[in-house]
Formats: structure tokens, C-alpha cells, sequence
């Protein structure tokens, strides 16, 4: 008994547990508060389910051994153009969200594999070229929300008759599909049953595919390539694939986060969206080189909730308003750390 | 004979309990070229830490013995205070600052200043360059070593041999320079580059520098040397004047038998049979260090087949170019058939295995678990351990049940087939290496320098093993630097030289003969016949 809880808590990792500890005081502050925790608590598993697959995202680039994948606004912005070609054709509920996902995978695996060859050119500096292939995409990006070819006045400016706005609204469209899928109340908590389904779904899918041959020919090219070579593996390829699985569960992962969150921002909305992810994962106990499913799960739960939670408690704490300061602070403070501990795992 | 400008007496030295130098003597005198040879791990590269003052011996204990500088006693605690004696060193790995020019490079950190407006406040750190008297310094000593490179154009893009060059300059425009020490300098120039090479040596020596060569080279060692010592396991072999050596019998006293090659493993095997497994046919392999220039090998079914030879003349780009690891070209017929080259994915299909002599770098996924390091290739390339279906999921269990058997069989020594490899020990990480290949059921097996690194007695159970997986059926080709190694187990032995196949002995062939092959010489050049050896 005593060995399976060392084993435990060796698999769980002394960071996690205190983050775990801080989140659990954090919670009993809020408690002693006017605070809600039960609303809390919500606004987190909404949250969770609406930022998960981006952290899932993270896995397969870092088992391909490409890193961190810092240029997820390529998969991301696949995404947004499979959202609004939903829009634009006025798409409500399911309808408009699977043919969101209808034109976001392709897109997604055509952008993934071109930048994937990017990638291929610059081992060991895929992180660094990453981030400012994410940054270049998303600014490339602003001429084309000027100029794009939507005709839908909900989409483009009242004046001009041409470029499309900066916030959409997905309310009218299908906003909110996923999360008001089966919800159900609990000791108060709303449980946002399809969205959390649907996370599950792909973090099952995504486990699945680690387990199967291809998967673990990735995990070996992305371990010691050398050895890959000599066993007869393609590493580009298998790199190739690592990438294109992150840049769609991106493009995915945007359609959930913007029917979950309600809104579309384009132009400079995506710019930042790799970095909480990959503080996600890595305070999962993810390393820049090893990665698992499981780590991805723990990450976007612990670091989610901390900050939903820790914010309106701040605000009560100190008084003033300086919730956007605390969140800032909070979340680069998580990045800096994870980034610190990068040799993850057991050391972590 | 006056005072010698270097006298290394009884020089010992022991790392945590094995000794790796015993009583070495050295004498080098004014104006000498000294030849140091021996095999990899023979003990020179510890010598000459010893003769620097390198922190990794003065961090292990020190030695035992004394070192005479032009008869004064020193004990150098730092390569600082040996450069200050007027011992220069030339690495094996060129240490240049490739944006800067020939001059500066020369100068590095000793740079010639001259007083400014500023100096003459702050002080001597804010002086100017002189780059007069840098560029004039760096030109007497690019003129002394017959050098018509510009002295201001930079070292980058340079070819490698004028970089040997520069850095002889530098070493020789110190002031008081009385030793120099050369490892290996010309294990990476062309030949032309390296005839050019020892000229500027016989030039140096001339001028009143002594000399002190470690190379694996015989040819040179006996165009350039006045005298050679030979050292071997960290003993002295020999030491003596060129002229009474040939080159044959250096080869023979830096690689002679260090155990009793009558102590076969696996006793006597059947013969042989005759049919070709594998003809290869002027393959040559691109392997940086390593080049194999055009060789013809038939390997025998069945067969035990050894690689022998001297480090940097090839031998161990045989299997890694069969294997398509390293670029090659030229023609390898494997069962009666052309294998194709350079696609590792079609040597493995065609049932070839192979154990990597980097055991760290490719033979093993170091982060992961045994039993993943057994099955991993087998998986990939045989669609070995997958559940039915069109999923391709692993199946752990049968993985699990494999590694158990395994860690049972070859003896493994470790917590589980789920420890991690790296925290194997090498002998250990060698048997998951020979599992791997095991777990192939391979036809044809290559196994580089199966011993390199692991202890003694898991040194005799890895041989074993390979015997044993030759017995089952499997051909094996071994390359090993142990030539008593090799003659332990292989049925034959070839020799490489300079790329290309020196001949093929018994395994019970005289040292004699061994060492001729090596050294490039034919046996019939020479006239060997039965029973001159020894």
C-alpha cells in the first residue's frame, strides 16, 4: 500500500502537488469570501474544456521531437477560417459546427504539413522559428481579414462593404453548441457536458494513436533519431506527422474555443494563443522532449483553474482592480517556471 | 648526450584503482622528433595530460614519478604553467576562431599593444593594437613554417590542412617555445597536405624545437621520427631509435596479443560451409573518420567473420555503409541478389541486424524502457508486438513477456523491463543492444566493438552470446579494435588498411602477420612464410 502511494505520488511530481496545495488554498480563501465557489469552479471546467485540445495539441510536436509547438496560430487560424465559412453561410447549431471542422481539418493538415517542412529545414531551432512562424502567420493574416472574400454583412464592416470585423459574435450561429450539449446542474456546479465529451473524445483518439505503431515510431524519431535511422524510420516524415496532428488539433481546438467562448477576434487575436498552452503542458509535467496524454490533461486542469480562480480572489484580497495585472502576472509566471523545468517527467 | 629538454621518469597513473600508465619513461632531447604510438587506449592521451597539468589528473589524484624540464624538476598544476615552460600543444580538434584573421588567431590573447591617451589613464587593459608588429609576428612565423597563406585573410573557409598550419604558428611564435606536442595532426589532412605537413615538422626540428608526434600512422612515424616509443595498455613496450624498427614490428608491438588466444569461445565449430551470403564489390563509405575506399569482402554462410584493423582506416564503415547509415557507393549482393545501398529500412527487411558501435548515440534510445529498446526495431520493420487489427496498437503484454524472457536469457542486470536504459550499466545496455538484434531473428549480423567500454566479465558473456546466435543460425561480422577479441571468436579475419582490405588471416595466424596487414604491407611483399613469427 504504501509503495503504490510513493509510486503515486513519484508519478504525480512534487510541482503538481504544490500547485494542487496553492489551488486547494486558494479555493478555502475563496470560500471565506463573498465569493462563489461553485461559480468558480464552473467558469473553470468551461474553461478547461474550451482550452484543452490546444494543450493536446502540444503532445504529438513534442513526441515527434519537433518541441513545443510555438507556431500554433497556423492551426489555429485554420480554425478561424473553417468558423467563418460556417458564419458566412449563416450555419446554426451542430450544422455550423461541423462544417466549421469540415473545412478547418483539411486546411489544418495542409498548413500543418507546408509548415512542417519549414521545420524540417531547422532542427534544434524549431521552437525559436516556431514562435515567429506563429507571430508571421497571424500578420500575414491581417491583409487577408481586409481583403477576404465574405459578402455576410454580419461579418464585415458596416461601411466599405469589404474586410471583416474585428470581434464576430457566434451567438446568433452556433455559439455555445458544444457546451449546452446535456448540461446538467450538480452541488451547483454547471456541467458543460458536450464540450468536456468532446475533449475527452480527442484525448482518447489522441491516446489511441500513441499507443499504435506509427505512434511509437514517432516517439522513437522524436527520442534519438539516430536510432530511428537505424531502424529503418523516415524522420522527416514522422516529424512531418507530429506536426500536422498538432496544427489540426489546433484548428479544432479553435472551433471548440470559439463556440465556447462566444466570439471570433481575428487579427492579433491569435497571437498569444501557444503560450498558455504550452505552460499547460509542461506544468503537467510535460518536458520539451517527452510528453503524454495524461500530462496534457493534468496541465490544462491545474493551470485553468488557478487562474480562473485566482483572480477574483486577488481582486478581493487587494483592493482595486487589477485583475488583467494579476492574470498576466499569474499565467508568464507559470510560463517562466515550466520553461525552467524542462527536464519534466520525474525531475520536474 | 646533453640534458634532455624532456625527461618523463617512472611515470604511473591510476584512475579510482585501475592503472592506466605503469612506469613510463620518456626522453625527449633538443631538437628531436619523438614518435609516440600506440592503440586507442594505449595510454598516450593520458601521458600527455599528465606532461600539461590537465585538471583531470590533478582532480583524480595526481601521479606518481618525475618530469624534467631541461634536467629542472617541474610539477605543472595547470596547462598554463606548461605554456609558460615552453611546451606548446596541437589538438586533434582545431581551436580557432574562425571569423578572425590568421594574425589574429596567432596573437590571441597575447596581443602586442601600444600605449594610448587613454591607457595612460585607465591603464594597460585600454592600449591599442599593435597590428604592425602582430601582422610582421604572425608572418615570421607563417615564413618560418614555409607558408604562403596571406596573414590578415580570416581562418574561415580555409581548408582543414592550412588550419594545422595556423595553429603550429601560434604555438611557435611564443616566445621560448622548447617542446612541441602534436596529437594526431594529421588524422584529418589528404595525403599531400600531411607529406607537406611532416616537412614543416623536419623543418621545425632543425630550427633546435623538439618534437613529440603521437600518430597512428606508421608510414610517418618512420619517414619523420628519430626515435619511437610504443606503448600498450598503459605499459612500455618499446623505445628505441627508428632504424631498429620496421614498420611491421611496431604494428606487432602495438597490437600483440594480450591474452591467450588458445582460449576459444565456444570451442571448435563446424566448418564452414562455402556458399556466399554477402559479396560486396568496391563498396566505399562515406563515413567521416572511418573511410572505407573500395573493398571486396565475400562473407560465408555461417560464418564467424572478424574486422579487424587500426582506428581511422575504415573498418568500421563496413557495416554502418551495408547498413546504409553512412552514404556509400559500390555493389553488395546479399544472398545472390543486389542489396540495395544507403536504405537502412531494406537491410532490415532483408533480414540484416545490426549493433552499433555508438551504443549510446544509435543503438539505443536511451529515455526509454528496456523492453521498449528490445522490441522497438522489430516492431517497426516486422510488425512484430501489435495487436490484430487495423489499428496497429502495441501489445504490452506480449512486449512485457518478451523483455522478461529476454532479461532472463542474456542475463540482464536491472529492476524491471520497465527501467530506464541510460541507468543501465554499459555491459548491460550492450546485452539490450544483442536482445534487440536477437528479437530480429536475423540472417545476416553485424556487430561493432561489442566489448568497447563494459567490464570484464560481461565482456566473455557478450561474446558468448554472439557465438551463440551464430549457432542458430545467423552469420555474424564482427569489428572489434581487440584483435585477440576477434581471434577469440571468428572463424576468419580481415584486415583493413587505409580503406581498402589488407588480407584475410586464420584466426591462429602469427601476431607477425597481423601486424604486417595492418601496417599496409602484403604478406608475399614481405615473404612472410609459416612459422617466422615470434
Amino acid at each position: 500500500m504504501k509503495e503504490r502511494l510513493i509510486k503515486v505520488y513519484q508519478g504525480f511530481g512534487l510541482p503538481r502537488l504544490i500547485i494542487s496545495a496553492f489551488l486547494l488554498v486558494l479555493i478555502l480563501v475563496a470560500a471565506g469570501t463573498e465569493l462563489s465557489v461553485a461559480g468558480l469552479l464552473s467558469d473553470s471546467l468551461v474553461r478547461i474544456g474550451q482550452n484543452g485540445i490546444y494543450v493536446l495539441a502540444m503532445v504529438p510536436s513534442i513526441q515527434a521531437g519537433v518541441g513545443l509547438n510555438f507556431g500554433l496560430p497556423v492551426g489555429v487560424i485554420a480554425g478561424m477560417v473553417g468558423v467563418l465559412v460556417a458564419m458566412e453561410n449563416s450555419l446554426l447549431g451542430f450544422g455550423g459546427f461541423i462544417v466549421a471542422l469540415l473545412v478547418a481539418i483539411p486546411l489544418g493538415i495542409i498548413a500543418g504539413y507546408l509548415y512542417s517542412l519549414l521545420l524540417n529545414r531547422v532542427v534544434g531551432q524549431e521552437m525559436m522559428v516556431g514562435t515567429y512562424v506563429g507571430f508571421s502567420v497571424v500578420a500575414g493574416m491581417c491583409i487577408f481579414w481586409l481583403m477576404a472574400p465574405f459578402k455576410n454583412p454580419a461579418l464585415i464592416w458596416p461601411v466599405g462593404g469589404q474586410g471583416l470585423r474585428v470581434t464576430l459574435t457566434l451567438s446568433d450561429t452556433f455559439g455555445g453548441t458544444l457546451n449546452k450539449f446535456l448540461p446538467f446542474q450538480i452541488f451547483g456546479l454547471s456541467i458543460p457536458t458536450g464540450l468536456l465529451l468532446f475533449y475527452a473524445f480527442l484525448a482518447f483518439l489522441l491516446w489511441l494513436f500513441l499507443r499504435s505503431k506509427p505512434g511509437v515510431a514517432m516517439e522513437v524519431v522524436g527520442r534519438n533519431p539516430r536510432f530511428a535511422v537505424a531502424a529503418g524510420l523516415n524522420i522527416n516524415a514522422y516529424r512531418s506527422l507530429g506536426v500536422v496532428l498538432s496544427t489540426v488539433l489546433a484548428a479544432i481546438g479553435y472551433v471548440v474555443y470559439a463556440q465556447s467562448f462566444g466570439f471570433a477576434q481575428l487579427y492579433n487575436g491569435p497571437l498569444m494563443t501557444a503560450f498558455p498552452a504550452v505552460a499547460a503542458v509542461l506544468i503537467g509535467g510535460a518536458s520539451t522532449s517527452q510528453a503524454k496524454v495524461v500530462n496534457a490533461i493534468i496541465g490544462v486542469v491545474l493551470f485553468q483553474t488557478l487562474l480562473t480562480v485566482a483572480m477574483p480572489v486577488t481582486n478581493v484580497l487587494i483592493e482595486g482592480n487589477i485583475s488583467e495585472i494579476a492574470r498576466v502576472i499569474v499565467s508568464n509566471a507559470m510560463i517562466l517556471y515550466a520553461l525552467t523545468r524542462v527536464t519534466g517527467g520525474e525531475q520536474a | 648526450m646533453s640534458v634532455p629538454v624532456l625527461e618523463m621518469k617512472n611515470i604511473s597513473k591510476s584512475f579510482y584503482g585501475t592503472q592506466v600508465l605503469k612506469n613510463i619513461d620518456l626522453r625527449v632531447a633538443k631538437g628531436e622528433i619523438h614518435c609516440l604510438v600506440g592503440e586507442n587506449g594505449a595510454g598516450k592521451s593520458t601521458l600527455m595530460n599528465i606532461l600539461f597539468g590537465m585538471s583531470v589528473i590533478t582532480n583524480t589524484g595526481g601521479y606518481d614519478g618525475q618530469i624534467l624540464i631541461n634536467g629542472e624538476h617541474v610539477a605543472f598544476n595547470s596547462p598554463k604553467a606548461a605554456i609558460e615552460a615552453g611546451i606548446g600543444m596541437v589538438h586533434q580538434e582545431f581551436m580557432l576562431l574562425p571569423g578572425f584573421t590568421v594574425t589574429e588567431n596567432i596573437k590571441l590573447n597575447r596581443e602586442d599593444t601600444k600605449p594610448n591617451l587613454f591607457s595612460k589613464i585607465f591603464g594597460k587593459k585600454l592600449e591599442t593594437l599593435d597590428r604592425k608588429k602582430m601582422s610582421a609576428d604572425a608572418r615570421t612565423a607563417l615564413d618560418k613554417l614555409g607558408m604562403n597563406i596571406e596573414e590578415w585573410v580570416t581562418v574561415e573557409g580555409l581548408p582543414v590542412g592550412y588550419l594545422q598550419f595556423v595553429e603550429i604558428a601560434r604555438e611557435i611564435d611564443k616566445e621560448g617555445l622548447q617542446l612541441l606536442v602534436l596529437d594526431e595532426p594529421t588524422a584529418v589532412l589528404t595525403e599531400s597536405e600531411a607529406e607537406q605537413f611532416l616537412e614543416v615538422i623536419r623543418r621545425l626540428a632543425d630550427t633546435g624545437i623538439s618534437i613529440l608526434f603521437i600518430t597512428h600512422r606508421l608510414d610517418e612515424v618512420m619517414a619523420v621520427a628519430d626515435n619511437i616509443t610504443i606503448l600498450k595498455d598503459g605499459e612500455l613496450v618499446r623505445s628505441g631509435p627508428t632504424e631498429s624498427f620496421t614498420i611491421a614490428q611496431i604494428a606487432e608491438l602495438m597490437v600483440g596479443r594480450r591474452i591467450d588466444t588458445s582460449a576459444r569461445i565456444g570451442g571448435e565449430r563446424p566448418k564452414a560451409a562455402t556458399e556466399k551470403v554477402l559479396e560486396i564489390r568496391d563498396l566505399h563509405v562515406d563515413m567521416p573518420g572511418e573511410r572505407l575506399r573500395g573493398i571486396d569482402l565475400d562473407v560465408y554462410k555461417g560464418e564467424i567473420l572478424g574486422i579487424g584493423g587500426l582506428a581511422g582506416h575504415g573498418k568500421i564503415a563496413l557495416a554502418n555503409g551495408i547498413m546504409g547509415l553512412y552514404q556509400s557507393v559500390g555493389q553488395v549482393r546479399y544472398e545472390g541478389t543486389d542489396l540495395p545501398l544507403n536504405s537502412p529500412r531494406e537491410a532490415l527487411n532483408r533480414g540484416l541486424a545490426f549493433v552499433s558501435e555508438d551504443r549510446r548515440g544509435v543503438g539505443l534510445v536511451l529515455e526509454d524502457t528496456i523492453a521498449n529498446n528490445i522490441v522497438l526495431t522489430s516492431m517497426q520493420v516486422q510488425d512484430k508486438f501489435l495487436k490484430p487489427g487495423p489499428l496497429k496498437l502495441k501489445d504490452q503484454k506480449k512486449i512485457t513477456q518478451h523483455a522478461l524472457e529476454s532479461i532472463e536469457r542474456f542475463d540482464i542486470r536491472c529492476t524491471g523491463p520497465d527501467q530506464i536504459v541510460r541507468r543501465l550499466s554499459g555491459g548491460n545496455q550492450q546485452k539490450v543492444c544483442i536482445a534487440r538484434a536477437f528479437t530480429q531473428n536475423p540472417k545476416l549480423f553485424f556487430v561493432s566493438e561489442p566489448t568497447r567500454g563494459i567490464d570484464v566479465g560481461a565482456k566473455a558473456r557478450v561474446l558468448e552470446l554472439i557465438v551463440e546466435l551464430n549457432r542458430m543460425g545467423a552469420t555474424v561480422v564482427i569489428t572489434s579494435s581487440e584483435l585477440a577479441e576477434l581471434r577469440s571468436i571468428s572463424d576468419r579475419i580481415a584486415i583493413i588498411y587505409e580503406g581498402k582490405l589488407s588480407g584475410v588471416l586464420a584466426p591462429d595466424a602469427p601476431d607477425l602477420e597481423y601486424g604486417l596487414l595492418m601496417a599496409g604491407k602484403s604478406l608475399e611483399e614481405v615473404g612472410v612464410s609459416e612459422g617466422t613469427a615470434n
